[in-house]
């Protein structure tokens, strides 16, 4: 034995559905144990039973040598397990401190809140972890990474043993991915066992010692890190070898369709210029923060420009809001899904049909089966995995969800497609599939606009990258010139007027 | 051809509209069911056609304001002050006719737009700033109540008008009590809204995602705007049948009348933080409401008993509703 957290054979069934069976997963102190498998595998319900959120069925969990019995969320937390979340659970406008203390507050003798004292403590753990803050800064002041690394502090204050990442880097620039892993590393040297939920597998090569991979709810192997090879883990995962991961053909046509010139929103955007050809890939590589989604919603009327010019087909646009823009075949499939992409209370077909409606609804009259048609349409073009058209997008996994979302966009948009980090919380099969659906959009000619976060995608898709950094647009580079070098040393440019 | 077809078409999505309605809504009609059986068992008066017309002529004010509050709704938005719009058009159509004199051909219209210019403030306060509908409509409701004082001098102004008179308690169609043709007419024109037009699905997309709804190109500030003077004109025409009914303008008619509709939504299955509901469940609602107000009056029930009898059935249906969903 000896294993800080041993996991033992746990099933689970949701309403006779088996998500997990026979699964095993094993964590030694101060251990960086990645999680790995497709949306749906069962990582977040093995790591909700591991938090005491759901009750196994069977199986045991062992800490430190010691059957969990009874096992709900307060015996997992006295245990030491805590679970980091992809949405952070913060209180935005309380201080550092209080987010620390928050629910075993520093009380004075009157029952009061002794914020001083509370100040003071959670200063210390903050010079412990080099955290250069003062600890009475509101949380709503600080970057997304620093609110991270508050809520990892939380939970070391609290004596966490075991803590569980779950995507830590999804909204993370390098630079702050950087910051997270200084602080793994030092949670390590103090014998925290860690178990990292991450799709991107650069990372896990980055600062994981096992890998646990599961598959379908099973448990398919546990291979160290440093002796696997990529190929190995991605077939491990989805159960055969993906030949073509990336689907990539050359289909540029020598028209430019869209030429953008100094382009600025008088904010975040400053004098961005790029052109685009038709049947293009071009993808828009930066740091977080460096304008990248701010360019695009100016470009597509979402906010207002201060300056500079569009030209479209050769003639001078200027979008007051989306709905202009739709209307001459520009399409945005937006970075934060749930936040402006779906309507999570509404079901796949009210999604999917959202951007077309005239087209079935005219003169008070619904023409269900032509809607019926256009859903099925996009499910089939999109590999949909769900109930029926019927089903609601918020009981839909995250790639599924990206495929409703991007088979809405594909209904209504005609020349430009601009898509905000299309990949990001999908799983390898359905990343895979989105790249095939990317390739085939631009050899029927449709110009494809791709921010992302993840070079190697931007490398292997794009056929020029517009590189962006600090508002500005840092250059270009043509299809032979791409490799993270070259675009990392334009992102971190200092350009300026 | 094409347009025999369309008219089949337009049928048969009737008929699955109707057939939906009653699948969504089987746990409240159970329940209006049990309450009519109780009913009718207990009293003899209560299951008669003539007792039918008296509860549709009873709710039909409440029905106009709930289908207009099921639109606010679903949009995410509330409206408190159509209690109050009932009485600022219905108290100035008063006024018109019987204070000034002017035919209540052309008094009706002018207090309808009066009543309606209510609505287009809240919903141009609404759409253009993020101050809560909450807190605008509240504001509204007490201005509203207040101006129909002042104009009344909190005195009643009595009308007699053949017209107004026919308004508030005409037949048509040998016998049909016109209180059921007014129904009709905004329900079917509400439905149509929100089913039959991209109006209609754009109320429910702001209602799910505000956000989500202006980055598909949907204009929210139209939208809003368009559902509360909806609203507005809806509660304006409740407040002319409303006087028209009591031949008099009274300051505080309409009292409460926000909380009638709202309650209706709610029992229908509306949800409070909108992009669910249907208008099919708001009706039924208003005939739960109705069917409680009628019966407990013919048993006799104590008013202030009636007031806690509903109370408990909105929580009632609140509650159940409540437990469906953690279930799922």
């Amino acid at each position: 034995m000896g294993s800080l957290l041993e996991m033992k054979n746990i099933s689970k069934s949701f309403s006779g559905n088996k998500v997990l069976n026979n699964v095993n997963l094993s964590v030694e102190a101060g251990e960086v144990h990645a999680l790995l498998g497709e949306n749906g595998a069962g990582k977040s319900t093995l790591m909700k039973i591991l938090g005491g959120i759901y009750t196994k069925d069977s199986g045991s969990i062992y800490i430190d040598g010691q059957e969990a019995g009874m096992y709900d969320v307060s015996e997992s937390r006295a245990r030491g397990v805590s679970i980091i979340h992809q949405e952070l659970m913060l209180a935005q406008h309380l201080t550092i401190a209080e987010n620390i203390f928050m629910g075993r507050e520093i009380k004075n003798k009157k029952g009061m809140v002794n914020l001083r004292k509370q100040e003071q403590e959670a200063q210390k753990f903050l010079d412990q972890y080099a955290m250069d803050l003062p600890a009475d800064t509101r949380l709503d002041k600080l970057t997304i990474a620093k609110q991270q690394m508050v809520e990892i502090i939380r939970a070391v204050s609290f004596g966490a043993k075991i803590i569980v990442m779950d995507e830590p880097t999804s909204s993370l620039s390098d630079a702050e991915v950087e910051i997270l892993y200084g602080m793994i590393r030092t949670l390590k040297k103090k014998n925290v066992a860690m178990i990292y939920i991450s799709h991107r597998l650069n990372e896990l090569y980055d600062i994981t010692d096992r890998i646990t991979v599961l598959r379908d709810g099973e448990y398919v192997g546990c291979v160290v890190t440093k002796e696997t090879e990529r190929a190995q883990l991605i077939s491990m995962m989805v159960g055969r070898d993906l030949a073509n991961y990336y689907t990539k053909a050359d289909h540029v046509i020598d028209e430019i369709v869209l030429k953008v010139t100094d382009l600025s929103d008088g904010n975040k955007v400053k004098k961005v210029s790029f052109d685009l050809k038709k049947g293009e890939i071009l993808g828009i590589a930066g740091l977080v923060g460096a304008g990248r989604s701010e360019t695009m919603e100016c470009l597509f009327g979402l906010t207002a420009r201060k300056a500079g010019t569009v030209e479209y087909r050769g003639k001078e646009v200027c979008f007051k809001n989306p709905r202009e823009a739709m209307k001459e075949g520009f399409g945005l499939v937006p970075e934060d899904r749930k936040q402006e992409g779906l309507f999570l209370q509404s079901d796949i077909r009210f999604n999917t049909t959202i951007n077309v409606v005239d087209r079935f609804l005219k003169k008070l009259i619904w023409n269900r089966s032509k809607e019926n048609q256009i859903v099925s349409e996009k499910m089939e073009d999109m590999h949909i995995k769900a109930t029926g058209a019927s089903q609601m997008a918020s009981k839909l996994s995250g790639g599924n969800q990206q495929k409703v979302l991007i088979g809405r966009w594909l209904c209504s948009t005609k020349s430009i497609l601009i898509l905000d980090e299309p990949t990001r919380g999908v799983d390898v099969k359905t990343k895979a599939e989105i790249y095939a659906l990317i390739d085939n959009l631009a050899a029927n000619g449709i110009s494809i606009i791709m921010v992302s976060s993840e070079l190697p995608e931007l490398i292997n898709m794009s056929d020029r990258i517009m590189v962006m950094s600090n508002g500005y647009s840092a250059g270009v580079l043509g299809r032979d010139e791409l490799s993270q070098e070259n675009v990392m040393t334009l992102a971190t440019a200092e350009v300026g007027a | 051809m094409e347009v025999k077809r369309a008219k089949e078409n337009w049928f048969a999505s009737f008929g699955k509209s109707v057939l939906g309605g009653i699948k969504s809504n089987g746990g409240i009609i159970i329940g209006l069911i049990i309450i009519c059986l109780i009913l009718g068992i207990m009293t003899d008066s209560f299951l008669t056609v003539r007792n039918f017309t008296n509860i549709m002529r009873q709710i039909s004010i409440n029905v106009i304001l709930a289908c207009g509050m099921t639109m606010v709704i679903i949009l995410g938005g509330i409206d408190l002050s159509v209690g109050s719009i009932i009485a600022v058009s219905g108290c100035l159509c008063c006024g018109l006719i019987t204070n000034v004199g002017i035919p209540s051909a052309a008094a009706i219209p002018v207090s309808i737009l009066a009543g309606t210019l209510v609505g287009i403030f809240n919903g141009f306060v609404v759409s253009r700033t993020t101050i809560p509908p909450f807190i605008v409509t509240l504001a509204m409701m007490n201005i509203g109540r207040g101006f129909a004082r002042i104009y009344t001098k909190a005195t009643t102004i009595l009308v007699d008008d053949e017209l107004f008179t026919f308004i508030g308690s005409g037949t048509v169609l040998g016998g049909v009590p016109i209180h059921i043709i007014y129904m009709i007419v905004v329900i079917a024109a509400s439905a149509l809204i929100l089913n039959r037009t991209k109006l209609g699905r754009n109320i429910y997309a702001v209602g799910d995602n505000k956000q989500a709804a202006s980055y598909s190109g949907i204009n929210v500030k139209r939208v809003t705007m368009i559902v509360f003077v909806i609203m507005g004109f809806f509660a304006a025409c409740a407040g002319i049948i409303s006087s028209a009914r009591t031949f008099s303008g009274q300051f505080n008619v309409g009292e409460g009348a926000e909380m009638d509709a709202i309650s209706a939504v709610v029992l229908g299955g509306t949800s409070m933080s909108g992009g669910i509901g249907h208008l099919s469940g708001t009706i039924i609602g208003c005939i739960v409401i109705g069917v409680l107000n009628n019966g407990m009056n013919i048993l006799g029930i104590d008013s202030s008993w009636q007031y806690v009898v509903k109370g408990v059935v909105v929580l009632l249906a609140v509650f159940i509703d409540y437990f469906k969903k953690i279930k799922e």
